[in-house]
């Protein structure tokens, strides 16, 4: 269990002051200066030693992505973008990021852009963000009045602008292409990749696009050295996370624990066990809604990690832990999740703008056993076909969920077909 | 130069190509609906998918650029797999509809889905139904059956440089809309060209012909000046319709809706007989007749009291038979140009032609259009002006009305005295260009202000850059024969002026209309042409000829460029071919010309260079005209795209795009 002296967010729970002068209390903005002063290549070095992987979900090594930045400012402007569109099903960590500890994420805002020689960081909110985005202006405003940022931010002699900008509530506007694409103005729709934003990204300038929990711990593993987070986790799976704990569990909640923490200890510590107890699990899904779910078994000792996750097939993703227990109708429970990606396909790309729908209304036929058992193959390999195959992981996304229902729960989905057709004789 | 590996053969392609592209080189056709060569990438068909060497998925090789090393797979059972899996989607909510769509036979999802498609479906739900959508008398829609390839969406955007269509909503309710309006662009039906669906077809066509049943023919466009290659699809003695053809030096693949649009008119209005004016009204009469009465004409007046005019859309054959004539009547009043028009043959051809070329455009870097509205005068060079902005590092310019030309340029007056300042737009430039328009030949002050354009410093070493954009297809042609006033000739101004006054006996107007055909009342009008216009309405004489799909005949474009139009259809009628009824005329007055085979005429023909070829021409000494520079605005001389000469004033399709479209393409204020 994470040692309270070494949690990151001390005030996720919003029991202290979000504004700068509760920021300052917790240690935010304490002498940022001095992390500046290591110096871009010091800052970036760090950032990969630490083994900070993205916490968006892909969990790409950030200080590898940072270094893919151009060294030096050339003719165009570099820039920093902050993904906080949080609407992953599941997903709630951002947003109390966002609320409760603005101030964390600007000061990671201003170590990030400064490490890549971003002059603007652009952060994207999600539009149904509300009071999250009055909070995130209000801190902006704060720190520009302190001169944290703006022109010499905190007497460093480097200037930076922060702009919040609120999207529209789209899910696809969280893929970073098509954020960017909506931020310039456009229809949110990913963009080809090659070219990468690092290279050609925001208004064609080199950009580095990270997820808000992944830029507001940097200042603190500046602050405490690579090698305290590097010591937490496991190996390549390091640091510190917030897992987002909701479903049938007696405590829903959010809460920071170290990574690779035992599945069943992190529900059962923080959320108050399963409810009906541990053996009442019928499936979890560990990452938020795009990945494949886990039936109790798996759950009883995986770990909570990057690795550990993929190695049961199955994924860390934003850590959006989705809890199940035996009176779920597991079936009905993913045919929701079809209808979601169904319903948050862009239409960009042929696999994902048709496939979405086609999957969605076979998982709605099968959750009401109103289909033939072959179907079950045909819709296997529909996920094949939209999997890999598309612009963005949109249409991974939508695939996903349904291979780990087969995988794990096809004798149930079976079970309905035979069910309703001896009902209709 | 990158070397990949295509399916275990080496090549080596140029750096900047995209793998589709190097595949295509490399003689393996790759599957698309989405691509396409001159739009922007999209990417999102996904038909294209082939196998990367390391890439952990397929990559679609439309998007993907080459590398050294590159190793790609395309006939691997992942790749067959992938584009069966697309192609399956492509059809899930495809209707079924091929029997009734007018894109059946030309198709390319009907084509593909041969190949990659399964032979039946394997989904059981809905289908998806997208109500129809007004785009325009051009467009017809049928949205049910569009693939999302965006294609139109990016032509608009690119090519065209409307903003006029896009898609709205999400994931399978995603809709290509232009939200109930005319796509306002006079390049707006290349969108059904590009439709690889039946989305978007023909509204003229609809439901008119398959594409087995046509006999298609490969010409050349006439309704504006730049030269547009067609095909030209007939059935039987009817032109259905005209489709662009690749030129990439001209039209690139595209074609204004005029050219497309027009030929309906080729069907109304038509002199498909001779006609003789008796006791003041035309009456039907034999070819005999109406040669014998035109010859008896020409015969009784003397050479100086006949003139001939030949009209925008003569052909060169027919020009060049009637200059022969006239020339051995002695008669020195002939002119191809409107009235009042000041274009000039002294200072050769470098005087009156697009000297830069339209190809040519793509390298300048500074663009002054002088009395111009490309956009309507000629679309497609108007296209290539934007194509050129959009690759940057060019400036432009404009002197002139100010209107939207999809562009944003500088406005440095709307009259000629802004040439005087003119020249410092040029500072910096190493491929200057300036283009005049036809409005500033039309002016009582046209030469002080060609003079003042020519003097602008746009003549390099290897790099004319003086233009002169016409608008009529024939005028070039007719300039090349020198279809000009002789010694002591009289132009069209002091013709009618003549003619009304009656000095001026005979008036022969081969294909003559543009012009203020009252004045020639007084005098015997000899009337050869097609259509029943304002020339016919004033004849005497009506000799009945062959529009540009119904006779084989030459015509050099604003650059220069000669080339051959072919006989789609015959003429209607008793119709015949231009130069048959001058050299018919000819025996009859007595003066056989010296040709009796359209090959032994065209020997004859003054041609600079091959067919398709344009030779440049020496540079010029700018005029001398010391005059000061009025400053009455310029007047462009096409005030409406779609009604410009005989052919599509009376196309019913033309008709309705002035109504729909003309007025959301009114000048205004870029």
């Amino acid at each position: 269990m994470l040692n309270p002296k070494d949690r990151i967010f001390t005030n996720l729970y919003g029991q202290d002051d979000w504004g700068l002068e509760g920021a300052k209390r917790r240690g935010i903005w304490d002498n940022t200066k001095a992390l500046l002063e290591k110096g871009r290549d010091t800052i970036i070095t760090e950032i990969k030693d630490s083994g900070l992987r993205g916490r968006g979900g892909a969990g790409f090594s950030a200080g590898m992505k940072w270094s893919f930045m151009p060294k030096e400012v050339k003719d165009r402007p570099h820039y920093l973008v902050v993904n906080a569109d949080e609407s992953e099903p599941g997903t709630c960590k951002d947003r109390d990021i966002l609320r409760h500890d603005p101030h964390r994420l600007l000061e990671g805002c201003l170590v990030a852009a400064f490490a890549m020689q971003a002059a603007t960081v652009f952060i994207y909110i999600r539009g149904e963000f509300y009071n999250e985005a009055s909070n995130v202006q209000v801190a902006i405003d704060q720190a520009y009045a302190a001169g944290l940022i703006g022109k010499n931010a905190c007497g460093s002699g480097y200037d930076l602008d922060i702009v919040l900008h609120r999207g529209a509530g789209a899910y696809i506007c969280g893929e970073e292409t098509a954020l960017m694409e909506s931020l310039e103005g456009r229809k949110g729709q990913p963009r080809l990749k090659p070219p990468f934003p690092a290279g050609v990204g925001l208004y064609g300038c080199p950009t580095t696009i990270n997820n808000v929990e992944t830029i507001a711990v940097t200042p603190e593993i500046l602050r405490r050295g690579p090698a305290w987070f590097a010591a937490l986790g496991r190996p390549n799976n390091t640091g510190t996370k917030i897992f987002c704990i909701s479903g049938h569990v007696n405590n829903p909640c959010n809460v920071e624990e170290e990574m690779g923490i035992p599945l069943k200890e992190l529900i059962e510590k923080h959320a108050g066990g399963v409810r009906g107890g541990w053996d009442n699990l019928l499936a979890i899904i560990p990452g938020g809604s795009s990945v494949p779910l886990l039936p109790k078994e798996i759950c009883d000792t995986v770990l909570m990690d990057f690795d550990s996750l993929r190695a049961v097939q199955s994924g860390l993703g934003t850590a959006g832990i989705i809890v199940m227990d035996k009176s779920t109708d597991i079936v009905a429970a993913i045919a929701r999740l079809s209808h979601f990606y169904k319903h948050e396909s862009c239409g960009q790309c042929t696999p994902c703008r048709e496939g979405t729908g086609w999957m969605w209304r076979m998982m709605e036929r099968l959750a009401v056993g109103n289909a033939e058992v072959s179907e079950i193959d045909t819709l296997l390999q529909v996920t094949k076909q939209i999997e890999g195959h598309t612009i963005c992981a949109l249409g991974d996304a939508a695939a996903w969920p349904i291979q780990g229902l087969m995988r794990h729960f096809r004798f149930e989905v079976e079970r309905r077909i035979h069910d309703a057709k001896q009902k209709a004789a | 130069m990158p070397t990949l590996t295509i399916d275990d053969k080496q090549i080596e392609v140029p750096a900047g190509l995209t793998v589709i592209q190097a595949c295509e080189l490399a003689g393996v056709e790759i599957p698309r609906f989405c691509y396409h060569e001159r739009l922007a990438i999209a990417g999102n068909c996904r038909m294209c998918l082939v196998e990367m060497e390391k890439a952990p998925k397929p990559i679609a090789s439309c998007a993907m650029p080459v590398n050294e090393g590159m190793v790609i797979k395309t006939n691997t059972p992942l790749v067959k797999k992938a584009r069966e899996g697309v192609m399956e989607f492509l059809l899930l909510n495809h209707p079924l509809d091929c029997p009734i769509c007018d894109q059946g036979g030309e198709c390319d999802l009907q084509d593909q889905a041969m190949a990659y498609g399964g032979d039946s479906s394997r989904s059981l739900e809905m289908r998806r139904a997208v109500p129809e959508k007004y785009m325009g008398p051009l467009i017809k829609t049928e949205m049910t059956r569009c693939i999302h390839c965006t294609r139109c969406v990016r032509f608009a955007e690119d090519v065209a440089g409307v903003e006029a269509i896009g898609a709205i909503n999400r994931g399978e309710n995603m809709e290509i809309t232009t939200l109930e309006q005319a796509v306002a662009s006079e390049l707006s039906a290349n969108v059904i060209d590009l439709c690889p669906v039946g989305a978007l077809t023909s509204a003229p066509y609809a439901f008119n012909a398959r594409p087995w049943e046509l006999r298609k023919t490969e010409s050349i466009d006439v309704l504006d000046a730049v030269g547009s290659n067609i095909r030209i699809d007939a059935r039987g003695a009817e032109v259905l319709r005209v489709l662009p053809r690749l030129h990439d030096d001209i039209n690139e693949e595209w074609l204004g809706d005029k050219a497309r649009y027009a030929c309906d008119g080729l069907k109304k209005q038509r002199l498909d007989k001779p006609y003789v004016r008796k006791n003041g009204k035309l009456v039907p009469a034999s070819w005999d007749e109406a040669l014998a009465a035109a010859a008896g004409a020409l015969k009784a007046a003397k050479g100086t009291e006949i003139a001939a005019l030949a009209g925008d859309l003569a052909d060169m054959e027919s020009v060049f038979a009637l200059k022969t004539l006239f020339d051995r009547l002695g008669s020195p009043n002939l002119d191809c140009r409107p009235e009042g028009n000041t274009l000039s043959t002294a200072q050769g051809r470098a005087g009156y032609l697009f000297n830069t070329t339209i190809a040519g455009i793509e390298q300048a870097d500074a663009i002054l259009l002088i009395g111009t509205n490309p956009r309507w005068e000629a679309p497609l060079l108007n296209a290539r002006i934007r194509k050129r902005w959009l690759k940057g590092g060019v400036k432009i310019a404009v002197i002139g009305e100010a209107f939207e030309l999809t562009y944003p340029y500088t406005h440095l007056g709307t009259t000629p005295q802004a040439i005087k300042d003119a020249a410092a737009f040029f500072v910096g430039a190493s491929k200057p260009m300036v283009v005049l328009g036809q409005a500033a030949f039309q002016r009582s002050d046209s030469e002080a202000l060609v003079s003042a354009a020519q003097h602008l410093p746009v003549q390099r070493e290897g790099w004319n850059g003086y233009n002169v954009l016409h608008t009529a297809a024939g005028r070039v042609g007719a300039l090349d024969i020198g279809f000009v006033p002789g010694a002591g000739g009289a132009a069209t101004r002091e013709i009618l002026a003549k003619a009304a006054a009656g000095a001026m006996k005979v008036v022969y107007l081969l294909g003559a209309d543009e012009m203020d055909t009252a004045k020639l009342k007084d005098a015997f009008v000899i009337y050869q042409g097609h259509h029943g216009d304002a020339g016919a309405d004033v004849a005497d004489v009506i000799l009945p000829g062959a529009a540009y799909t119904e006779k084989d005949a030459t015509y050099v474009n604003t650059e220069g460029r000669a080339q051959r139009a072919l006989m789609a259809v015959p003429p209607p009628g008793e119709a015949k071919e231009d130069w048959k009824i001058i050299r018919a005329l000819s025996g009859l007055v007595g003066s056989a010309l010296p040709f009796d085979t359209a090959e032994q005429l065209r020997t004859q023909l003054p041609l600079v260079g091959a067919l398709d070829t344009v030779t440049p021409a020496a540079p010029f000494t700018p005029l001398l005209h010391a005059a000061a520079l009025s400053d009455t605005p310029f007047v462009y001389p096409i005030q409406n795209y779609y009604r410009t000469d005989v052919i599509s004033r009376v196309s019913k399709t033309m008709a309705e795009c002035t109504k729909a479209v003309l007025p959301s393409l009114q000048p205004k204020a870029a």
